[in-house]
């Protein structure tokens, strides 16, 4: 038995970050385990997290910087020393800044717990252009909160613990899992909580769930506009909240009049007596009741309004800031303690703005990555010539890859810092290998919720590839464009010791247990004197921010269309067994499933001569793929799906090049397609041709 | 049967592979042999819900384990103090005559070894006071380390329950 030791940290297999422990033995990880301190966790941990270890001992991951030799996307590579690689990186941004100024630069992350450094890091190279990847993820359902609440969707934490129904709306919880959200909904539904959830398929989440309703794709707003209708027709509603709270009920009443649970049945395919039981069940349930706004159901023309109606249902429910409800997250500041410095505090503010900010008939809110596609291939409002991708990966999560390399073709320097070979990656210029999270530390963040907390990933076991931690990587760039001054850091000690200054806590307070409490109790607002961050301080139907960019509050609802014979809506999703398009590769994940399949209605399937198992081919517009069928009753006739992620063209990754196909290729042309008021993007537009191949 | 069993609450499992993935990486498999396997039954629809089953499956530690019986040196053997069935890898020929015998499929092939190898209900740990990684980090903390007598007035509790939330009063 050689040297062993317990590290605490956090999980970097995917966005969710859970909390873990770590047991490593003569340097190399042993175990990974959920913390165990941490309610929900105890211990738990998905697939993804214990294939961390053999992601950690695998050799087909980043090794050293590289720098492309041949043209973008060539594969063609030399391994270059760290020196090397920010030579590089300096000339080039240098020459762009020169010639275009700061602002010609930008960076996207996948957004969660340790965007400090990267805000800040662009706030030191002076430009404004920072942004996260949520324009493919849930900008819509965070908008569309902002607009009721004037809180985000991240704002907003889901007590499903003490809910009594919960109704998901494609959100497949028990497989695009949170390990915590998991156990809590596990949990609620022990004690009695019912679940509701409508998709266009059948999930593990429906199969787990005490009422499925099969929805047409597409027609979600339908099928909340006629709750709404019958919520409000019944009095179902908690009149003392709303009465208190919200604004805009009589434009609502009004303008659901005519949407009748009749009505939504022909568009949605869910019988009318379904709408009205649901509607009288949640009521009596209220305020314990979650109508959850959406993930998946992000990804159409019309998401912004489908999830500003199911946050209307919230509200009507009253389900704003109680317990088994919605409630804001508390951070330092509602726990009465000083919080975290920032990096960023001691760096000068950006004067210009950042690049979509007076974009012409521009979606609300700003920093859309589609909107920053636009801005590289016009040049409009200014020219942004230099793109660090870090730890995201847009080619493989925005539609229409090749649409997309053809503007990234217009930068001069595109760089992607990762631990893994990404698309994105793959048609950079140079590849920047950060350490794996299990090899670096990051720096403390704060855990908003009820509970407010600070907490910490830390490194377990040294880098086995010549591999840097984040805040070394963005600090040495910084110091190669003249503003090293405000990263005066010589180890991520110093960095804790600068966040910490000032908040009574010290490094080794989170040794113990991985991180540190900054409140008892739960912390929840008195309900007699709620604050909404919106104009009137109230939740608004009717939102004034929406009216003052030219948008409807309540918008009518329009038909989608429906795809031709032959020709099925593009839907996909998450296993629990990967992560996006990032884990296909695992060994131990790459052995439970390797590749995808397509989800096809039976029906539809017999008439095209499509039997279970067969190859079909997948295509749209010039571009097609084969896959095998899964013929099956339990999803929607106007829709296919196939899980996302798959179709890998990098050859380094051996196990999941070319296994299985990837769906946002077949979504040509739909690059730029977007909710027009939330600016999300529209993905699920996507209609594809399938036939039974040769 | 061995002292132990593994009882999974099918409520609660979402049959998400993760123990597939604790037993893989604890007992650091190379592609191929699977100690413990989630079989998904189903889905089969059940007053309009798509119900589907998960079933774990690692080795049952049979009381007459066939697999030893079936053994011909000796390598697969029942841990005297508490009936655990494990493979004794040094004195493995790879005949397979186990997974011949075995009714449930947990002998499993090595091909890196050429050996045997199977569900030891992670012994090591097991002495050291601890649960196998399976149970340990269950997602869903669906599989419980019981004896098999508690296995049996667990699932009695459960039923209960389950029977008694479901009235109408």
């Amino acid at each position: 038995m050689g040297e062993a030791s317990s590290v605490y940290s956090i999980c970097g297999m995917c966005a969710v970050r859970c909390p873990i422990r770590v047991e490593v033995e003569n340097g190399a990880v042993k175990w990974i385990e959920g913390n165990p301190h941490v309610s929900g966790i105890e211990g738990s941990l998905c697939a993804k997290g214990s294939a961390g270890l053999s992601f950690q001992y695998d050799a087909e991951r980043l090794q050293s910087p590289m720098i492309r030799i041949g043209p973008r996307g060539s594969g063609q590579w030399k391994k270059a020393t760290w020196d090397e690689a920010l030579d590089y990186i300096e000339e080039k941004l240098k020459a762009v800044t020169e010639k275009y100024g700061a602002r010609a630069t930008a960076l996207a992350d996948r957004c969660g717990l340790f965007t400090d450094l990267t805000k800040s890091f662009m706030k030191a190279l002076g430009s404004p252009n920072y942004m996260d990847h949520d324009d493919t993820c849930a900008k819509n359902v965070n908008i569309a909160c902002q607009s009721l609440f004037g809180y985000g969707r991240g704002e907003l934490g889901y007590d499903f613990a003490n809910a009594k129904h919960i109704v998901l709306y494609g959100r497949n919880v028990f497989e695009s899992l949170q390990v915590k959200e998991v156990n809590n909904i596990l949990d609620a539904m022990e004690n009695g909580a019912k679940i509701t959830y409508i998709d266009i398929r059948a999930t593990v989440t429906a199969s787990k769930a005490d009422k499925f309703l099969m929805i047409r794709p597409g027609t979600d707003y339908a099928f909340n506009l006629a709750l709404i209708h019958v919520v409000l027709k019944e009095n179902l509603y908690d009149q003392d909240f709303v009465n208190k709270w919200v604004t805009g009920l009589t434009e609502l009443e009004a303008f659901v009049a005519p949407y009748t649970p009749e009505w939504a049945e022909k568009e949605t395919g869910i019988p009318a007596y379904e709408i009205v039981k649901l509607a009288r069940e949640v009521s009596s349930a209220k305020p314990k009741v979650i109508f959850h706004g959406g993930w998946m159901l992000a990804r159409y023309i019309d998401s912004f309004y489908s999830s500003r109606s199911i946050n209307i249902l919230n509200a009507l429910m009253g389900s704003i800031e109680t317990e088994g409800g919605l409630i804001v997250g508390k951070g330092a500041k509602d726990a009465g303690v000083k919080g975290l410095n920032s990096l960023g505090d001691k760096i000068p503010g950006v004067k210009d703005k950042i690049f979509d900010a007076d974009l012409p008939s521009k979606s609300m809110g700003t920093g859309h990555i589609i909107n920053l596609y636009k801005v590289i291939k016009t040049g409009q409002p200014y020219p942004v010539k230099a793109f660090f991708a870090y730890r995201y990966d847009p080619i493989a999560s925005l539609p229409d890859p090749e649409a997309q390399k053809k503007v990234l073709d217009n930068l001069d320097l595109l760089v992607s810092i990762d631990v893994n070979y990404s698309d994105t990656g793959w048609y950079s210029d140079v590849i920047l290998p950060e350490a794996t999270y299990l090899e670096r530390s990051n720096i403390i963040a704060v855990q908003k919720g009820q509970k407010p907390s600070l907490v910490m990933r830390r490194q377990a076991v040294r880098p086995r590839y010549d591999s840097k931690p984040a805040w070394e990587i963005f600090k040495l760039i910084a110091e190669r464009m003249g503003a090293g001054q405000y990263f005066p850091y010589d180890s991520i000690e110093d960095v804790w010791n600068y966040q910490l200054e000032g908040t009574g806590f010290e490094i080794d307070d989170f040794n113990a247990k991985g991180q540190v409490a900054l409140s008892k109790s739960p912390i929840l607002m008195d309900r007699n004197d709620l604050k909404f961050k919106t104009p009137s301080g109230k939740i608004e139907f009717m939102s004034s921010t929406l009216a003052k960019n030219d948008f409807e509050s309540l918008a009518p609802y329009v038909t989608p269309k429906k795809p031709e014979k032959g020709s099925f809506r593009l839907t996909f999703g998450r296993t629990p067994v990967h992560t996006s398009a990032q884990s296909q590769n695992n060994i131990y994940l790459n052995e439970i499933l390797s590749e995808n399949t397509l989800w096809i209605n039976e029906t539809e399937a017999s008439e095209l001569g499509i039997r279970d198992g067969d190859t079909v081919e997948v295509g749209a517009d010039t571009y097609s793929g084969k896959i095998k069928a899964k013929v099956t009753p339990l999803i929607h006739p106007e829709a296919v799906f196939m899980l996302h992620g798959f179709g890998s063209e990098i050859p380094l990754k051996t196990r999941s090049f070319k296994k299985g196909l990837r769906d946002s290729k077949f979504a040509k042309g739909l690059l730029e397609t977007v909710d027009p008021v939330g600016g999300g993007s529209a993905y699920l537009e996507c209609v594809v041709k399938v036939r039974k191949a040769n | 049967m061995s002292n132990y069993y593994i009882y999974q609450d099918q409520r609660r499992c979402i049959g998400c592979y993760a123990c597939e993935v604790h037993c893989k990486t604890q007992n650091n498999l190379p592609v191929g042999p699977r100690f413990c396997r989630i079989i998904q039954v189903g889905p089969k629809m059940a007053r309009g819900i798509p119900r589907m089953q998960f079933v774990f499956m690692p080795c049952f530690h049979c009381e007459q384990p066939w697999c030893v019986t079936a053994c011909p040196t000796g390598a697969m053997q029942k841990r005297a103090k508490d009936g655990i069935v494990f493979v004794d890898q040094s004195l493995c020929i790879g005949c397979k005559s186990c997974i011949t015998a075995c009714p449930w499929g947990g002998p499993q092939w090595d091909q890196e070894s050429k050996k045997v190898a199977k569900c030891d209900y992670c012994m090591e740990r097991i002495d050291a006071g601890l649960k196998p990684a399976c149970v340990t980090k269950c997602t869903a903390h669906a599989l419980h380390w019981v004896t098999a007598a508690e296995a049996s007035s667990l699932k009695r509790e459960l039923f209960a329950r389950e029977i008694a939330e479901n009235l109408p009063y």
